[in-house]
């Protein structure tokens, strides 16, 4: 299984960024190898309207199944659940922290967007 | 010729301003109130509207039949309105900016149109004035185009002023575009000087030639006029501050009723401008 994560740097060190749609790139980190490989998002950050949208559809795109990020807005998230994502919010400092939030168990599915419109 | 009322923020008499033009004016005029996401125009003018039409602009229906999730439509819009997620295409009509390319792009015809009622549009008609308003339904953010549509209605009177929505983005600059002259609408404080910086920049950009009418004058604060002295913009107009036009306002009064000496003062901001313009 595949976890995508956003991640304001470039290493599993780097702060986990709490954007979505903005965020600066993903790490997907594969659960049954430890391995993991980045993904930009560097154009997204300039996306006019509905870069969470648009980043949704990244994630769906990279096979990722499960999603770990600060927030997410409605409608990234209408196409993340429509995909088959699995959503988890998470406030660790790190990429790392986060994910090993995730193995542990602690971190909970979430059932709705956490943010209106335009943070995402 | 036509003269849109604009103001880099809200509340500053824009809307007291474009109604007096259209009463003071003695030949028949047309007054659009392109402020669609708030229009109170209407309110001044006591007149009824006569005729109510519904505003849609076409939006996409993918036909899950003929889909094969091929992305393209999505990979196309710009506007990020289509997405591909999982075993569907979905549209976020309040995103499309209906462009129509995801339906020609599509190689399987799977895009078809629907109608997205945005708005309405109202229109009245009394002795001398013609008056259109654009209403946005509640939640729409897709302006433009109604506030396009309604400026369809003001095309060859001898006056026709727009009243336009407060800002400097998108709406205001599509009420804006192609006027001969635009008036901004500002007050004596920094506030007002700082939204009129920017509204002023916007409109100078547009080669449209502009004047200042300054509201509510009496303050003592003098920015505003050092500002217009500055980049050479001319104030065409102060009005007293004066609690008798807020009062009346509040009654939906126009400033005319309470200061008549006022419709002078317009009349001869319109020959000005017209003058102005031909010279
Ligand atoms: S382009 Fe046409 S076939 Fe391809 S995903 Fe869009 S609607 Fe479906
Ligand atoms: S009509 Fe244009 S803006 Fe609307 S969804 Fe299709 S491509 Fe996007």
């Amino acid at each position: 299984m595949i976890v995508a994560v956003t991640c304001a740097g470039k290493s599993i060190d780097s702060p986990l960024d709490n954007r979505f749609g903005r965020a600066e790139s993903f790490i997907l980190f594969d659960l049954e190898n430890g391995s993991f490989t980045f993904l930009d998002n560097e154009q997204n950050l300039n996306a006019a309207q509905g870069a969470g949208i648009q980043s949704a559809q990244k994630i769906a795109k990279s096979g990722a199944t499960a999603l770990i990020t600060g927030h997410t807005g409605p409608k990234a998230f209408k196409v993340l659940s429509s995909a088959g994502i699995s959503v988890y919010h998470s406030s660790a400092k790190t990429v790392k922290n986060a994910i090993e939030e995730f193995k542990a168990g602690k971190l909970e599915k979430a059932p709705n967007p956490d943010v209106e419109s335009h943070w995402a | 010729m036509t003269v849109a009322v604009a103001s880099g923020k809200g509340g500053t008499g824009k809307t007291t301003v474009a109604v007096a033009l259209v009463l003071s004016y003695d030949r028949n005029s047309v007054l659009l109130d392109c402020d669609v996401e708030e229009p109170n125009a209407g309110f001044f003018l006591r007149s009824k509207s006569i005729k109510k039409e519904e505003f849609s602009v076409p939006v996409p229906v993918i036909d899950a039949a003929k889909c094969n999730l091929c992305g393209r439509c999505a990979d196309f819009c710009s506007f990020n309105a289509l997405a591909l997620a999982g075993s569907k295409i979905l549209v976020f009509r309040d995103l499309c900016h209906s462009c129509g390319g995801c339906s020609l792009i599509c190689p399987q015809n799977a895009v078809m149109e629907e109608k997205n009622i945005i708005g309405e549009i109202h229109s009245a008609e009394s002795d001398k004035i013609f008056f259109v308003e654009g209403t946005l339904k509640i939640g729409k953010a897709m302006s433009p185009p109604l506030i396009r549509e309604v400026k369809k209605y003001g095309k060859g009177e001898n006056l026709t002023v727009i009243d336009c929505p407060p800002g400097n983005s998108c709406p205001m600059i599509t009420a804006v575009r192609g006027a001969d002259y635009v008036v901004l609408v500002t007050e004596p404080t920094p506030f007002g000087r700082h939204d009129l910086s920017l509204a002023a920049e916007t409109v100078s950009e547009m080669k449209i030639p502009l004047g200042v009418i300054l509201n509510r004058y009496g303050s003592g604060y003098k920015g505003v006029e050092e500002f217009c002295e500055k980049r050479g913009i001319e104030i065409i107009l102060k009005i007293d501050e004066d609690i008798k036009i807020a009062q009346a306002q509040s009654e939906g009064k126009t400033i005319l009723d309470v200061c008549p000496e006022m419709k002078d003062k317009m009349c001869g901001i319109v020959d000005k401008i017209q003058k102005g313009l031909t010279k």
